[in-house]
């Protein structure tokens, strides 16, 4: 990228850009580079994945294998709301999956899936360590426990637009 | 904190900061008037508002003139998550549970206003229901003995000064002042500690090996990945005492030649690796890590590695391939990672708690660490209860404790009064532990011999209601995902064990199924290239052992005992039936039938089994058998 597109980075990828900066050793800094785009943009675009590629000088086809090979990436668009329920064995073992289908109910979307408009969008993942709460629903870094499938309700009423 | 010289320095601040913890130590003085309230600030209790409940209980502190007598602070993780926040009262030693912002005034006035305890708010004993003045006379607490976690509800995580008035970084200041590397080997070879990470390795033989390599640059690595799902326990270490973990590394790194550290850890822990770096940056700036520690000649700094949501990442080769900023593929063994690790270079990796006892083990002598435990077990061991339990939470007992102390006397028994079935050990790793054993002590060798493995502590409990047979499928459901698809046992091999176990769940096994199982399960355990592979048949193998009569049932009677496995059980309506045709509307293959007011009859013939109808009817009529 010369110097001219720099000028043109919007905020986000200049944020980025910074970010990267701070690292002396750029081709270990990838998952923590990846890791703060996503927290940046929301997901990896092709686009940003070129622009880390790029800013690292590591090869595109191992930012895509580094990418697909990690769950805790997503290459699409989550919903402004992400709920992820916790599928871990203590969850399990407290009926978890009612939980994650009442939402699917509601929502209208199976699992890995985001309703259009963006507004939600559901996922599993394997424990957050707040097992003593189980069944655990993550909605945007707020945990919340115990629940029970009328909570599903009160969770989207707490979380909308 | 500013940068402490020397030794003698460190010893100084920490007699200094001693009354810091005056009211909080056993033996405090109960007639000061002084009071201390700390408030949980785990994961779990941070769920249920305990920050806020913090600000609130300050406030109401205030308000009531008290502001000089009373303090409230918060501190790690006391393991009783579930009946969160938790708050303690110190010198009192009173343990409150499930305190809620409504409760913070009557907390607050009645306490430390009236010095009458508010009893509503005290742990009840499931058995007679009375209220449980102490927090050490509490079922949960009293057979247990903390070392890992015995900063953890006794210091603020934020602040190095409460872990230095515990003594923090003294072993590593000894170590540095008085110790040769191998005398620190050595303390640890004696203690007898085995990796608590999983495989269970002597951490002092393991050291040894790397600090025989030759060369100037080696690793330390902490492998805060957690994979097991439904274990906290390093969550937990991480959270409540960061600066334990940052001490067991560098001491590490100092036995065996190493500058530089990295912490790998799982991005789910979000308030880990918040406290962590925050305590890293700390202890650089009190000069207890960085460059010439304590003006000694050692050097020694780390940095935090996120884990993307890999379980096999977990694995301490993939782990190291992670680090290096890759895909976090297993590679094989040998060469190991202290001959050959990061990039090249002679690497250690030890688990959280393993490294959070080893500044115990330093200051407390190895052979007081050896003192308890089972012969080849030594130490304590935190364990993660979870599931079908009254009492669940994190708890921590000296090895060769029966299981069955762990289940009913901490755990308080099997929830709603059910019938115990079987206890998981080793996540997805281990295997089932069924009743017959329970009397069985437990340590890295005796659960191996029972077809289960210690793993990282992870303890799922399952009742009557649990299917194993859906309990061994929800297993192989994720080593097959979580599988990196490298070798073909385990890509191929658990995926076609997943396989048969749907097919034996919904009704389609047969018998010849499953010896098929267990043929294919040895051939995976012999021939996969990581750990992962190898040991994911586990949960079959033993319930295949203790519960074939279950299997047997699924494939001949077609039929699941725990009435789990829905393609197995028919749906009835009963005499409940109030003819109200709520079902009949939302059956999707209409086979509903029935006049209004009238009892209603499901055509099984027909019936999907999709269980709309039950949670339509009001009148819980529709029962599945
Ligand atoms: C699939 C797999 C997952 C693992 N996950 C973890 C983990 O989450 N945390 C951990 O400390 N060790 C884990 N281990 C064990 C590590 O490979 C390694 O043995 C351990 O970190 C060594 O530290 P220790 O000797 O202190 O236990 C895992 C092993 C395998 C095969
Ligand atoms: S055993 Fe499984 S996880 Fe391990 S290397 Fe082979 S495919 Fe990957
Ligand atoms: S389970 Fe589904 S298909 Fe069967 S009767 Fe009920 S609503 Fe109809
Ligand atoms: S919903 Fe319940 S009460 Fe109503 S007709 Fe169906 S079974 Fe009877
Ligand atoms: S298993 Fe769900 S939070 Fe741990
Ligand atoms: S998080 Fe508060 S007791 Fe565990």
């Amino acid at each position: 990228m010369d110097a001219e597109q720099c000028r043109c980075m919007d905020e986000e990828f200049k944020e980025l850009d910074d970010y990267i900066g701070q690292f002396r050793d750029k081709k270990t800094a990838l998952i923590k580079v990846l890791y703060e785009a996503q927290r940046i943009f929301g997901y990896l675009s092709e686009k940003t994945m070129l622009f880390v590629a790029d800013r690292l000088d590591v090869p595109a086809a191992k930012i895509f294998g580094v990418v697909s090979f990690y769950s805790y990436f997503t290459t699409t668009p989550k919903g402004r709301h992400q709920i992820k329920c916790c599928m871990g064995t203590a969850c399990f073992v407290r009926g978890a999956e009612k939980i994650i289908s009442a939402f699917e109910e509601k929502l209208k979307i199976k699992r890995g899936e985001t309703t259009t408009g963006l507004e939600y969008s559901l996922d599993s993942l394997r424990c957050v360590g707040a097992c003593g709460l189980a069944p655990v629903v993550v909605v945007n870094e707020q945990v919340y426990g115990k629940l029970e499938a009328p909570d599903v309700d009160t969770i989207l009423a707490n979380n909308k637009g | 904190m500013r940068k402490i010289a020397d030794f003698k320095a460190l010893e100084k601040h920490a007699a200094e900061l001693k009354p810091r913890l005056a009211l909080r130590l056993p033996g405090a003085d109960l007639s000061s008037g002084k009071r201390e309230i700390l408030i949980c600030g785990g994961t779990g209790c941070q769920s249920s508002r305990s920050l806020e409940l913090l600000e609130k209980l300050q406030k109401e502190i205030r308000a009531a003139g008290l502001a000089s007598t009373a303090q409230a602070r918060i501190t790690g993780c006391f393991g009783f998550c579930e009946k969160g926040p938790i708050v303690k009262v110190f010198p009192d030693d009173v343990f409150y549970v499930e305190v809620g912002l409504e409760d913070a005034m009557e907390l607050v006035e009645n306490h430390l206003k009236n010095n009458v305890v508010a009893e509503r708010l005290l742990y009840r004993d499931p058995q007679d229901d009375k209220p449980i003045m102490s927090h050490h006379e509490m079922p949960f607490y009293k057979k247990q003995m903390r070392v890992a976690l015995g900063n953890c509800g006794l210091i603020n995580p934020e602040e190095i000064e409460d872990c230095i008035a515990a003594d923090g970084y003294l072993a590593l200041a000894s170590c540095l002042e008085k110790r040769t590397p191998a005398e620190v080997v050595g303390e640890v070879k004696i203690s007898g500690l085995r990796g608590r990470g999983g495989g269970g390795f002597p951490t002092g033989i393991k050291w040894e090996v790397a600090a025989a390599q030759p060369g100037p640059v080696k690793y330390v690595v902490c492998n805060a990945d957690e994979g097991d799902p439904g274990a906290f326990m390093d969550r937990s270490i991480l959270e409540g005492d960061p600066h334990s973990v940052i001490e067991g590394m560098a001491i590490a790194a100092y036995a065996v030649g190493a500058n530089q550290g990295f912490v790998y850890i799982r991005a789910e822990y979000p308030l880990a690796i918040r406290r962590l770096q925050l305590a890293v940056d700390q202890a650089r700036a009190a000069g207890l890590i960085g460059r010439r520690i304590l003006g000694s000649r050692f050097s020694f700094d780390l940095e935090l590695k996120y884990g993307a949501g890999a379980f096999v990442c977990g694995e301490e080769t993939a782990l190291l391939r992670s680090i290096e900023g890759g895909r976090g593929e297993p590679t094989s063994k040998p060469p190991f990672p202290a001959q050959s690790g990061l990039w090249g270079k002679p690497t250690i990796i030890n688990n959280v708690e393993t490294l959070a006892n080893v500044p115990q083990i330093l200051r407390r002598g190895g052979d007081w660490f050896a003192s308890f435990g089972s012969e080849k077990s030594k130490g304590t061991k935190v364990f993660a209860l979870a599931g079908k339990i009254n009492n669940v939470g994190l708890v921590e007992v000296p090895m060769g404790i029966a299981l069955r102390e762990i289940i009913y006397d901490i755990g308080g028994g099997i929830k709603n009064g059910k019938q115990f079935k079987a206890v998981q050990t080793g996540g997805p790793s281990g295997g089932c532990i069924p009743a017959a054993d329970l009397d069985v002590k437990i340590d890295y060798d005796n659960l191996v011999a029972m077809g289960s493995m210690m793993g990282s502590g992870g303890m799922i409990v399952m009742d009557e209601d649990n299917c194993m047979v859906d309990i061994a499928k929800f297993y192989l459901d994720f080593t097959m995902e979580e599988s990196c698809g490298k070798c073909t046992p385990c890509r191929i091999g658990n995926k076609r064990i997943h396989e048969i176990l749907t097919a034996i769940t919904e009704g389609r096994g047969t018998m010849e199924d499953l010896d098929k199982l267990e043929n294919l399960a040895a051939v995976i355990k012999d021939t996969a290239l990581c750990g992962l592979g190898q040991t994911a048949p586990n949960p079959v193998l033993s319930t295949l052992k203790y519960f074939r009569d279950e299997y047997v049932a699924h494939v001949v009677e077609k039929r699941c005992p725990a009435g789990v496995c829905t393609n197995l059980l028919d749906f009835f309506i009963t005499d409940k039936c109030i003819g109200c045709g709520l079902c009949k509307r939302g059956c999707p293959v209409s086979c509903i039938s029935g006049e209004k007011k009238e009892m209603h009859v499901i055509d099984k013939t027909k019936c999907i089994k999709c269980g709309t109808c039950i949670s339509k009817c009001p009148t819980k009529a529709i029962i599945r058998k």
